[in-house]
C-alpha cells in the first residue's frame, strides 16, 4: 500500500481559553483539523474545554496553565511548548468595574495589565520567534472600546487602544518579514462578560460567530483588522467622527 | 441571581408567559439556583411547541451547558452536557460514522430537552424513544441535590419523558449507532386513503424507519390519502448501486433559507396549502416505488431547511396538535378527527406514524397511531382542539406535552391516568417545597 504523505496539522496555541469567545475560537480551528493548545489561568475550565473538544474531534487536545499577570513566567511558557505554534489567539481581556477603576488604582491597574501588558507583552515574545522562523500568525482581540475613550468604560477602552496600537505596530513592522498580525474588534457579544446587559441586537454577536470569524480572518482571508459584525465599521467611523466639543457632552 | 424578567415562548410562539430568564454556565450554578427560589424549570433551545419550558417564576437557560465531556468509539457511548445541541452531535460524529439512535424531526433541540420530552423518530416502532438508549444522565434534584440513574431506577424512569419536572437534567451519557454513510435509502409508497396509509405503515414494521405525509385536506374517498416514506442508513454497498462515485457523506446544504418575518395571516389557506397538497401528492405518487437516495438532513429534518419556519404562521403564533390513539381504536378515531380538520382548518403540516411502546413514566408513545396537525393559533381553532381532544379522549388517547399549549386537566388525565397518579407522588416525594414548576405543570395540576 502506498502511503500517501500529508502535512501534520498545524498547531495553534489560544491565550484566555476559557472565555466564551476563546472557547468559539478553538473549536472553529479543531474544526478545520489544527490541533490547538488552550492556555489560561482556570484549570477546572480548562480541563471542560479540553474534554469537549478530545470528544467533537477525536485529537489530542493539550493544556497549559497561564497568568497574564506572571509576565516574568512567559519565557519559560514559551519555552515550555512541544514546538512554535503556527497561530498564537490571545482573546484574554476583562472589562472590570469602571467606578470601581475611577476610585481604586488596583483595580486600575488589574484592567490594563490584564488588557494591555500582558496580551501585548507575551504576543511579542512570539513575534521575535515567529520573525526568526520567517512565519506565524498572531491574533489580539481588542475591542471598539479602544478607539475612542467614553465616560464608561474608559480605563478598559484605554488599555484596548493600547493593544490596538501595539498590535498595528508589530503588523508594520513584520509585514515583510512572513508574520501576519490581525487585529480583531468583536463588537458587543453575548457572553458571561455582557451577561444581562440589554444589548442592541442587530450588533450583538454570538461567540460562535466570533470564533468562526476569526478563523476565517486569520487563515483564510488573511485579513488585517476586522470587526466581527461589519456594521460596526460604520458605527465606529460615526463615533469617531465626532468633533471632541460634542462628544464631550454625550451620554454613551 | 441574576436575570430579567421577560416574554417567552415555546416553539408555537402560543401562549407567551413573561419569566425570569436566568443563562446557567455550567453545572455547578444549577444547584445554587434551585435553593434560591421556586417555580422554575429547565429550557433548552425552546423547541417545545407551548409552555412546557416556561417557568412559573424563573426558567434556567441550559445553552450554556454545551459541552461534550467523553466519547468511547468502541462503544458508541457519548456523555454530554445537557444542552448540547442535537446538530452538533451529528456534525461531529456523523464523519466519524456514528449516528444517534433516535432523531425528532429537527436537530435544533438539546440532549436535556429531547430526554424531557422522551422525544421519538421515525424509528420508534422498532427503536423506542430517545430515553431508550441512554446508559445514565445526571440530575440536580428539586433540592440541589446532584444525583446520576440510569435504566431500572425510578427516578430514570420518571425523568425521560417527565418534562424537566424532577430537576434539571445536567449531563447523559448516549448510544450512538454505528452507520456506513450520511444517506438515506428512501422508498415511497402513496396510498389512496387512509386505510391504505395504515397499512403500508403496518406493513413497514421490519423497516427502520417509516413515516406518512398525509394531505389534511382531501376528503370523500381520498380522505387520508398518503405519502408513506420508509427509510434505512444507506450502505457503502447501497451508494455504489445507487449511486456510483457519490461521496459517503452528502455535500453540506446551501445556507438555510430563513423566513425574514411573520408572514400576514392569510398565506396559509385553503386553497394554498390545498394546491401545494395536491402537487405534493402527485410528485410524490409519480416517484413511488423506486428506492432513491436521500441525504440525511433533508430525510429526518425537512424543516430545519427554513429557520424560523414557526414564523410562517405570523405573530399570532401556532398550535401543534399531536395524539396518539390505540392501534384497536386508531381506524375510526382517525378518520372521523381528519374529518372534522378536513371541513374546520387547512392544516399544513399531517404526518402520521406508528408507534410502539414503552418509555418513561409520562412519555408519550402508547401502541397505536400518532397523528400531528398544524393550526395558527386562533380563538376558532382552540375551540376545534378542544373537540379533537374530546374524540382523542374517547378512544382512549392521548396528547404530547412537548408539543401541548392547551389541553385541559380532564384530556391530561384521561389520557395519562395512572402514569400521572404516579408522577405526582414522586414529585411530591422529591419537590416537597414546589421548587421545580413550569407553566404547563400548573395547567395540569402535575
Amino acid at each position: 500500500m502506498i502511503e500517501t504523505p500529508s502535512a501534520p496539522p498545524k498547531l495553534m496555541l489560544l491565550l484566555g481559553a476559557t472565555s466564551d469567545i476563546g472557547h468559539a475560537t478553538a473549536r472553529a480551528y479543531a474544526q478545520a483539523g489544527w490541533d490547538v493548545i488552550l492556555a489560561a489561568r482556570d484549570g477546572a475550565g480548562l480541563v471542560r474545554n479540553v474534554a469537549d473538544l478530545t470528544a467533537r474531534h477525536g485529537r489530542v487536545v493539550e493544556m497549559r496553565s497561564l497568568d497574564i499577570m506572571e509576565t516574568d513566567g512567559f519565557a519559560d511558557f514559551l519555552n515550555g511548548l512541544p514546538h512554535l505554534p503556527d497561530t498564537v489567539v490571545s482573546v484574554v481581556g476583562l472589562l472590570g468595574d469602571q467606578a470601581r477603576s475611577e476610585a481604586d488604582p488596583a483595580e486600575a491597574t488589574l484592567v490594563m495589565r490584564t488588557n494591555f501588558e500582558g496580551p501585548a507583552l507575551l504576543l511579542g515574545l512570539f513575534a521575535e520567534r515567529f520573525a526568526a522562523r520567517g512565519h506565524g500568525t498572531l491574533v489580539g482581540v481588542s475591542s471598539v472600546a479602544g478607539e475612542r475613550g467614553r465616560a464608561s468604560n474608559y480605563v478598559y477602552g484605554a488599555a484596548k487602544a493600547g493593544f490596538t496600537a501595539f498590535l498595528s505596530g508589530l503588523r508594520n513592522r513584520l509585514a515583510g518579514k512572513g508574520v501576519h498580525v490581525l487585529t480583531v474588534k468583536p463588537g458587543f457579544v453575548r457572553t458571561r462578560m455582557t451577561a444581562g446587559m440589554p444589548l442592541p441586537k442587530p450588533l450583538t454577536a454570538e461567540a460562535g460567530e466570533v470564533g468562526a470569524a476569526i478563523f476565517r480572518a486569520a487563515e483564510v482571508a488573511r485579513r488585517d483588522v476586522v470587526y466581527v459584525r461589519p456594521v460596526w465599521g460604520l458605527v465606529m467611523l460615526m463615533i469617531r467622527t465626532i468633533p471632541e466639543r460634542v462628544f464631550k457632552r454625550m451620554k454613551l | 441571581m441574576s436575570g430579567a424578567a421577560q416574554e417567552v415562548s415555546g416553539w408555537g410562539r402560543y401562549p407567551r408567559r413573561t419569566t425570569r430568564l436566568v443563562s446557567v454556565r455550567d453545572e455547578d450554578a444549577v444547584a445554587p439556583l434551585h435553593r434560591s427560589g421556586t417555580g422554575l424549570v429547565a429550557r433548552g433551545n425552546g423547541r417545545a411547541y407551548g409552555d412546557a419550558a416556561i417557568g412559573a417564576d424563573t426558567t434556567l437557560d441550559l445553552r450554556g451547558l454545551d459541552r461534550m465531556v467523553a466519547f468511547d468509539p468502541g462503544t458508541g457511548h457519548l456523555t454530554v452536557e445537557a444542552g448540547v445541541l442535537l446538530a452538533d452531535i451529528i456534525d461531529a460524529f456523523l464523519p466519524r460514522g456514528f449516528f444517534p439512535a433516535v432523531v425528532p424531526g429537527t436537530r435544533t433541540v438539546t440532549v436535556g430537552g429531547m430526554i424531557a420530552a422522551d422525544v421519538h423518530g421515525k424509528n420508534h416502532h422498532g427503536a423506542g424513544g430517545f430515553g431508550a438508549h441512554l446508559r445514565d444522565l445526571t440530575l440536580a434534584l428539586p433540592d440541589g441535590t446532584v444525583r446520576s440513574c440510569g435504566p431500572g431506577s425510578e427516578l430514570f424512569a420518571a425523568t425521560v419523558g417527565g418534562m424537566g419536572l424532577t430537576g434539571t437534567i445536567l449531563r447523559a451519557t448516549l448510544r450512538l449507532r454505528r452507520v456506513e454513510t450520511g444517506w438515506i435509502r428512501r422508498s415511497t409508497v402513496a396510498a389512496a386513503d387512509l386505510d391504505a396509509a395504515m397499512a403500508a405503515l403496518e406493513a413497514a414494521h421490519d423497516t427502520t424507519y417509516a413515516v406518512a405525509w398525509i394531505d389534511g385536506l382531501a376528503r370523500g374517498a381520498a380522505r387520508g390519502r398518503a405519502l408513506v416514506y420508509r427509510g434505512e442508513h444507506a450502505t457503502r454497498a447501497d451508494l455504489a448501486a445507487l449511486s456510483p462515485g457519490a461521496p459517503l457523506q452528502p455535500p453540506a446544504g446551501r445556507g438555510a433559507l430563513a423566513v425574514p418575518f411573520d408572514l400576514p395571516a392569510l398565506t396559509l389557506n385553503r386553497v394554498t396549502v390545498g394546491a401545494f397538497n395536491a402537487l405534493y401528492y402527485g410528485r410524490g405518487r409519480a416517484g413511488a416505488g423506486r428506492d432513491g437516495l436521500v441525504g440525511w438532513a433533508p430525510y429526518f429534518f425537512p424543516l430545519d431547511g427554513i429557520r424560523d419556519w414557526n414564523r410562517i404562521y405570523g405573530a399570532r403564533g401556532f398550535l401543534q396538535h399531536q395524539c396518539v390513539i390505540p392501534k384497536a381504536r386508531s381506524r375510526d378515531t382517525l378518520g372521523a378527527i381528519l374529518e372534522r380538520v378536513s371541513h374546520a382548518a387547512p392544516s399544513f403540516l399531517a404526518v402520521l406514524k406508528l408507534l410502539g411502546g414503552g418509555g418513561g413514566l409520562l412519555s408519550f408513545p402508547i401502541r397505536g397511531y400518532t397523528l400531528t396537525l398544524d393550526f395558527p393559533a386562533t380563538p376558532a381553532n382552540l375551540a376545534l382542539l378542544d373537540d379533537l381532544d374530546a374524540i382523542v379522549r374517547d378512544a382512549g388517547g392521548r396528547i404530547y406535552l412537548a408539543k401541548d399549549a392547551r389541553q385541559s386537566r380532564d384530556t391530561f388525565e384521561a389520557g395519562y391516568g395512572d402514569a400521572a397518579a404516579r408522577f405526582r407522588a414522586l414529585r411530591r416525594a422529591i419537590d416537597g417545597e414546589g421548587r421545580i414548576a413550569s407553566v404547563l405543570s400548573r395547567r395540569l395540576g402535575l
